[in-house]
């Protein structure tokens, strides 16, 4: 960090990230232009309004939430290594992938990994637990405004009802885990990124 | 009701046999037994105007002038039949869901082509191919063109092309060299064709129709791209028959021998020359439109008419210097579509709007009519069961593996690679319609002896297309879909997570840039900003794009400023100034006017899921809008909860900001009473948007939001008020300026 002019991305970096993340050499580059150009302070950080100028997002119900999953705990600025990490969990998961050797760490774009993502995006308080006060912000961020707060309030509980087995009345992240097993997230929370 | 329209159907196609008869009967010459289209102004009605002959005996007090009449009587008699026939197609909405439009109509043509042959002995009314190309054909394609939506069209632009080029290629080589073989291996019996006559068969059938396609996707809704996919398929591969044709017709003419390499480059260059001449031409005549209703505006009751005609020239000229016609009226209607809205007055772009939708829903009534009645005709028809089910077989079978084949290669490029029950509906939806039958009309019966068998075998794969595979296609796709569903219900859970993961999937698009903004198109958007609206709009139209910000701006002003009180009053902080400043501004509109009060409480036991489903934002993935349709003119209704969500992100944005300079301003009150020196006109006592002052407005990170936020605003396709919501949060912070700098 500090004054180093970051316009130019070292190959020894590219390799890092290439290891830690499994994007390709020509995805890394494109990436990186893509966060100086979101890089309007021009000091190798994103912060939260560097997110918040793209407009798209400002119309996306879960925009702010997305943004905030960039930063790492009560952090403020987002450096390049970070933003590839975070874009890690959406790559598709590759056949050869599945047969890794067992003994490396889990790729960040893996199935568990991925879910904990959307887990964290409920969980804001880090509990590893979503509460029904957590799940009820993010369904009022994803309704329109024709329901009523009780309304809301039985469907988070049914909700959480469907996926409950502890009784805790919150949902855990083996819990959500569960709930979602049927449904394909590989194929739900993977983009193409250009090559 | 029904009985009546029918009733009324069959009155009209007696009364016009009847009239016919009626009419020969009378006849002095045998002048009129081939008068088949009622096109066609025969020369010969204006001299055997009755009543005119040389023998009157008294004044007559009234005649029966017949042929007087007769062309205009016909066609106008003919549309109306084609309408009344629509009618009764439409009165049973069961029915038209099984069954498309499209093959009720040819049914009805068929009916009707039974009757008209009972009476006559001979079928007088074909579909000709002057009456299709020259009158039927232009306004469908017009149509399409001026609605096609364009961001769709152009990022899909290169998928569209392969299909349109390549696959057309693909498909005319196939069936034409497999027609060709089978011909060889004797299948067909003995026919008098070579392997030339083949490829020109194989290109004219394998062009995959517009007027088919869209009457049947009516029905069957898909998503949009793939709907762009074949649809612009359907358009662009015009380019590539007319070529193929024109190229084979010359060398059937030439004969087998002066065939060589020099011919067949030119006949590259030839589609080069076509495909691209066309688009000029249409480009050319859209500037033109765009230029001439830029000056309109003393004339504004007859500005629709000049599109139409501009457009119908388009198609005329490119036809006369025989380039592609229907690339240069779909790129007319392309390029010409945002500026004519933009200059012209609003009842003239509604004007424009709804004739084009009743010529281009016409012709297409008309045409399928005629391709019913046009059937019906002994004279046409060449039974040859070898060649009619190859070429059904070939053009079924070859489709499928084109269309896979190129589907694969060209899902190594693609963001969003194109499923498997996509690729299966593109081949399926690979419809054949009346160009093909127009292109075999006019071939020569001398320079090809076969010419009735091709015209056999192209209504019959005509008939095929339209109607088997039109009925089939809904429950085929129905059951393609049901197959990969899960069969159980969704719980709560996973709908709501489904959601979630879909909001997020374009969330991170976006943040990756992948969709959207590339440097092409930013480049373009620029280019197109600066030079060609400032040449082809006209000035206040320019301005009243901002006018409607202006409106909107006033709206929102009134917004902000309640929400600053409303904000205020919460924080409970005193503020002296307040009062004074903002006693002039009173808002009467609440930010919250959207929360109503529920009064639907829909039962004892309300269904959470059905509350879910009707009600979670369906966000950019999920709008599964028929963007074009032929038949229906639609407003978007998305704006409300794009509206929502954005008020809804910059409220707890600006919270979010203002909390966090409001729980700064007590420690640096003390330093900005030293800055009053330093900036006298701009500090004026304490409040709590001091924290403003000193803050550069420049680094000020929520104005270089908002600036970047409106320099972007051009980069934003849809509607106008779709580009507006950026500018509310410009007001809000405006205002906070403003109050801050009156201190």
């Amino acid at each position: 960090m500090g004054s180093r002019a970051s316009t130019l991305l070292r190959e020894e970096e590219i390799e890092e990230i290439k290891k830690e993340t499994g994007f390709s050499h020509s995805q890394i580059t494109r990436l990186y232009s893509r966060f100086t150009s979101l890089d309007k302070g021009e000091n190798g950080t994103l912060s939260r309004e560097d997110f918040q100028r793209i407009p798209e997002l400002a119309i996306n119900p879960l925009g702010d939430r997305i943004i905030n999953a960039f930063f790492p705990e009560g952090e403020d600025q987002v450096n390049f290594r970070g933003f590839m990490r975070t874009l890690a969990h959406f790559r598709p998961i590759e056949d050869n992938e599945k047969n890794k050797d067992p003994i490396a760490s889990e790729p960040l774009n893996s199935r568990s990994n991925k879910l904990l993502f959307a887990f964290r995006l409920y969980d804001l308080d880090r509990d590893d637990k979503i509460s029904r006060d957590e799940l009820l912000q993010v369904l009022r961020m994803m309704v329109g405004v024709n329901i009523s707060d009780e309304q809301l309030g039985s469907i988070a509980d049914r909700t959480i009802q469907e996926a409950d087995q502890n009784g805790d009345n919150s949902i855990s992240f083996n819990e959500f885990i569960k709930v979602l097993e049927k449904v394909d997230v590989e194929q739900k929370m993977s983009i193409r990124f250009l090559h | 009701m029904a009985c009546r329209t029918c009733l009324w159907l069959l009155g009209t196609t007696f009364f016009t046999c009847t009239v016919r008869l009626v009419v020969e009967g009378t006849e002095v010459g045998a002048t009129q037994g081939s008068h088949p289209e009622p096109g066609v102004v025969g020369s010969n009605h204006s001299q055997a105007g009755g009543g005119h002959g040389s023998s009157i005996s008294g004044i007559q007090i009234v005649t029966f002038k017949w042929h007087h009449v007769e062309a205009p009587y016909l066609i106008a008699l003919w549309i109306l039949v084609a309408g009344v026939s629509k009618m009764v197609v439409e009165l049973n909405h069961n029915l038209t869901s099984v069954i498309p439009e499209s093959a009720l109509l040819i049914i009805i043509g068929w009916i009707l082509g039974g009757i008209i042959y009972g009476a006559d002995k001979m079928q007088t009314f074909t579909l000709t191919p002057t009456v299709f190309f020259f009158y039927l054909l232009p306004q469908v394609i017009l149509d399409a063109g001026y609605f096609m939506p364009n961001k769709l069209f152009f990022s899909n632009m290169g998928a569209i092309l392969v299909y349109a080029v390549i696959g057309t290629c693909w498909n005319a080589a196939t069936v034409g060299l497999g027609l060709w073989g089978c011909w060889l291996g004797g299948a067909m019996g003995d026919i008098d064709i070579g392997l030339l006559q083949f490829l020109l068969f194989g290109s004219l059938i394998a062009a995959v129709d517009p007027v088919a396609v869209i009457a049947v996707f009516e029905e069957v809704h898909v998503n949009e791209v793939l709907f762009i996919m074949v649809f612009g398929e359907s358009l662009l591969n015009d380019g590539v028959t007319v070529v193929l044709f024109n190229v084979f017709d010359a060398f059937v003419s030439l004969g087998g021998a002066e065939i060589d390499a020099v011919e067949i480059i030119k006949g590259i260059i030839s589609f080069f020359v076509v495909a691209f001449g066309g688009s000029l031409v249409g480009i050319i005549f859209a500037l033109l439109i765009s230029l001439l209703t830029r000056c309109t505006k003393n004339i504004q009751i007859i500005e629709p008419g000049f599109i139409f005609i501009l457009g119908y020239l388009s198609y005329l000229t490119a036809e006369m210097l025989s380039l592609s016609a229907i690339l240069s009226i779909v790129f007319c209607g392309i390029c010409c579509q945002k500026y004519i809205n933009a200059n012209m007055d609003e009842r003239s772009v509604t004007t424009v709007r709804y004739v084009m939708k009743v010529l281009a829903n016409g012709s297409e009534t008309i045409i399928f009519v005629f391709l019913g009645i046009s059937a019906i005709d002994p004279a046409v028809w060449v039974w040859n069961t070898g060649f009619i089910l190859l070429t059904l077989l070939f053009i079924f079978v070859f489709r499928f593996i084109g269309v896979f084949l190129l589907t694969w290669i060209l899902n190594k490029y693609r963001l969003v690679p194109l499923e498997f029950i996509d690729q299966v509906v593109m081949s399926y939806g690979g419809l054949r319609g009346a160009v093909a039958y127009g292109l075999v009309a006019m071939l020569d019966e001398n320079k090809f002896k076969e010419k009735n068998l091709m015209v056999s075998t192209t209504l019959i794969v005509v008939y095929f297309t339209v109607m088997l595979q039109g009925i089939t296609m809904k429950p085929l796709v129905t059951w393609l879909k049901v197959k990969r569903a899960a069969v159980t219900e969704l719980t709560l859970a996973e709908k709501i997570q489904n959601r979630t993961f879909d909001h997020m999937l374009v969330a991170i698009e976006d943040i990756s840039g992948q969709i959207g903004h590339n440097y092409m198109r930013d480049k373009w958007h620029n280019f197109e900003e600066r030079w060609l609206c400032w040449f082809l709009m006209k000035p206040s139209a320019r301005k009243s794009r901002d006018y409607i910000f202006n409106i909107f701006h006033q709206l929102n002003l009134k917004d902000a400023m309640s929400y600053v009180k409303e904000v205020r009053a919460t924080h409970k902080v005193r503020e002296s100034h307040d009062n004074l400043i903002l006693q002039d501004i009173v808002p009467s509109v609440c930010l919250d006017m959207h929360e109503q009060d529920l009064t639907m409480r829909e039962s004892e036991d309300f269904n959470a899921h059905h509350l879910l489903q009707q009600h979670l934002y369906r966000g950019r993935k999920q709008v599964l809008k028929h963007r074009y349709s032929r038949s229906h003119l639609e407003t978007n209704r998305d704006e409300n909860e794009v509206q929502e969500i954005f008020q809804r992100t910059m409220r707890s944005r600006l919270e979010s900001f203002k909390s966090a300079k409001m729980g700064v301003a007590p420690a640096k009150k003390i330093q900005t009473k030293h800055q009053k020196k330093d900036k006298p006109q701009k500090v004026r006592g304490e409040g709590t948007f001091s924290p403003f002052l000193h803050v550069r407005p420049h680094s000020h990170p929520l104005i270089g939001n908002v600036m970047s936020l409106s320099t972007s605003l051009l980069g934003f396709e849809t509607t106008s008020t779709a580009t507006i919501f950026p500018l509310s949060f410009n007001l809000l912070l405006n205002l906070f300026l403003q109050i801050d700098q009156s201190q």
